[in-house]
């Protein structure tokens, strides 16, 4: 595994301490930390899975609009912050598996270096409550 | 390459009969090669001695700067090589997010902290916004990356001939560990530090101090040195002493790094104003 850059290495610092579910991803997607608050999200803990590729992201957990229509994938957070290079906020329905649905509040954003480095995004989760 | 120190000590100049085997200056660093080419690491105070050891034979001088604080750029104003008329001088440094390096500098080379403005030095003076990722300088290859430290710092990965220097010395790779274990993916400074024959490193404080001094970019002596192990460097170097440190305990402060720290095999090398060494 090549070095994260900077940035990323003390976002995750950042993350490792808050108590907000934070997921943290690459450029390319990859899910390459998430906090200990957002392994309930995920149902599986960061120190035994480890980075979740681009991929495999998708299969770990549901996710649709308010009204339980499922959301196209350009449409996620997550893909939004990272390849239109825009924050978004917005209200999701999501479940890890195995997992009732949740009503969460989502805000993604990219992560941009000096010089316009695209370096990944983040994803930020508030629940609402459990449905 | 040879390396020599001019400058070793962090934040501020220490004077006094206290402060002479280690030395006094802030941060200074020569990295001796190519023939008629001076490269320099840092402008702190002991770049001023350095400056008038620069011959009419020099045609180009390189200054490689980690950072704009004021213990890295403190000598620049009697640093004597900007004063030649038309030598080749280039300063290399980190740009911020919404400043370039002609900007940056120009805030300390004007008035009223200095009267010398920077465009009216009369060396043949190049700018450079130092880019992350490889350069050539002379016959050095170049590698900057970003790493741990408040505001826009770079260390150097320096190589000439396969033998390899490696220079951080403001950085705090331990900043958010609860228990320092360095993990190459996920250690500021790691890629900069692996396998590097000879590695400049902060170690400005001890563990009591570090544990004062979260957050403010410097690291603990025995966290530069399991760094220097992880990253299975030849040779450590310590650097940035703190300006309170004085011969007597810092040479305590080394003793009881090697001691607490024995299983680390990696030569420490005290770093002393006037040291040379070949990498």
């Amino acid at each position: 595994m090549a070095q994260q850059p900077l940035e990323l290495i003390l976002l995750r610092q950042l993350a490792s301490y808050l108590a907000v579910p934070i997921w943290v991803a690459d450029a390319e997607g990859n899910l390459i930390y998430y906090n200990e608050p957002a392994e309930g999200v995920l149902g599986r803990r960061f120190d035994e899975a480890g980075e979740i590729s681009l991929a495999e992201v998708g299969g770990l957990f549901e996710i649709c609009d308010q009204d339980g229509n499922p959301m196209p994938p350009n449409e996620l957070p997550l893909a939004v912050a990272l390849f239109e290079g825009r924050p978004t906020h917005g209200k999701v329905k999501m479940r890890g598996f195995g997992k009732p649905w949740m009503r969460v509040d989502v805000t993604a954003f990219p992560v941009e270096g000096q010089g316009g480095r695209v370096l990944g995004a983040a994803v930020l989760f508030w629940e609402i409550a459990a449905s | 390459m040879n390396v020599k120190l001019w400058g070793t000590r962090g934040s501020v100049p220490s004077a006094g009969h206290d402060f002479v085997r280690y030395g006094g200056n802030t941060s200074c660093v020569e990295v001796q090669a190519q023939e008629g080419w001076v490269t320099v690491l840092d402008a702190g105070s002991g770049v001023r001695a350095l400056g008038e050891t620069v011959g009419p034979e020099i045609t180009r001088v390189d200054l490689l700067l980690s950072h704009l604080h004021m213990d890295h750029i403190q000598g620049l104003g009697f640093f004597a090589p900007l004063f030649t008329p038309d030598l080749d001088v280039h300063i290399w440094g980190p740009a911020s997010t919404t400043l370039d390096m002609r900007e940056r500098l120009a805030r300390y080379l004007s008035p009223p902290l200095f009267p010398v403005l920077l465009r009216d030095l009369p060396c043949k003076l190049t700018l450079h916004n130092t880019p992350l990722g490889n350069f050539e300088v002379g016959s050095l290859s170049v590698e900057a990356d970003l790493i741990c430290h408040p505001g826009p710092t770079l260390g150097y990965r320096i190589t000439e001939g396969g033998r390899t220097l490696a220079y951080m010395p403001d950085h705090e790779p331990a900043l958010g560990f609860r228990s320092f274990q360095p993990e190459k993916e996920w250690t500021s400074g790691f890629k900069l530090a692996e396998g590097a024959d000879v590695l400049i490193h902060d170690a400005q404080y001890t563990n009591d101090e570090y544990e004062g001094k979260i957050g403010w970019g410097h690291s603990a002596l025995s966290h530069t040195l399991i760094l220097a192990k992880a990253a299975a460097v030849g040779r450590l170097v310590t650097f940035h002493h703190d300006p309170a440190h004085t011969d007597a305990q810092l040479d305590q402060f080394h003793a009881d790094a090697e001691l607490e720290c024995g299983e680390i095999d990696v030569p420490l090398i005290p770093g002393q104003e006037g040291l040379t060494l070949k990498v």
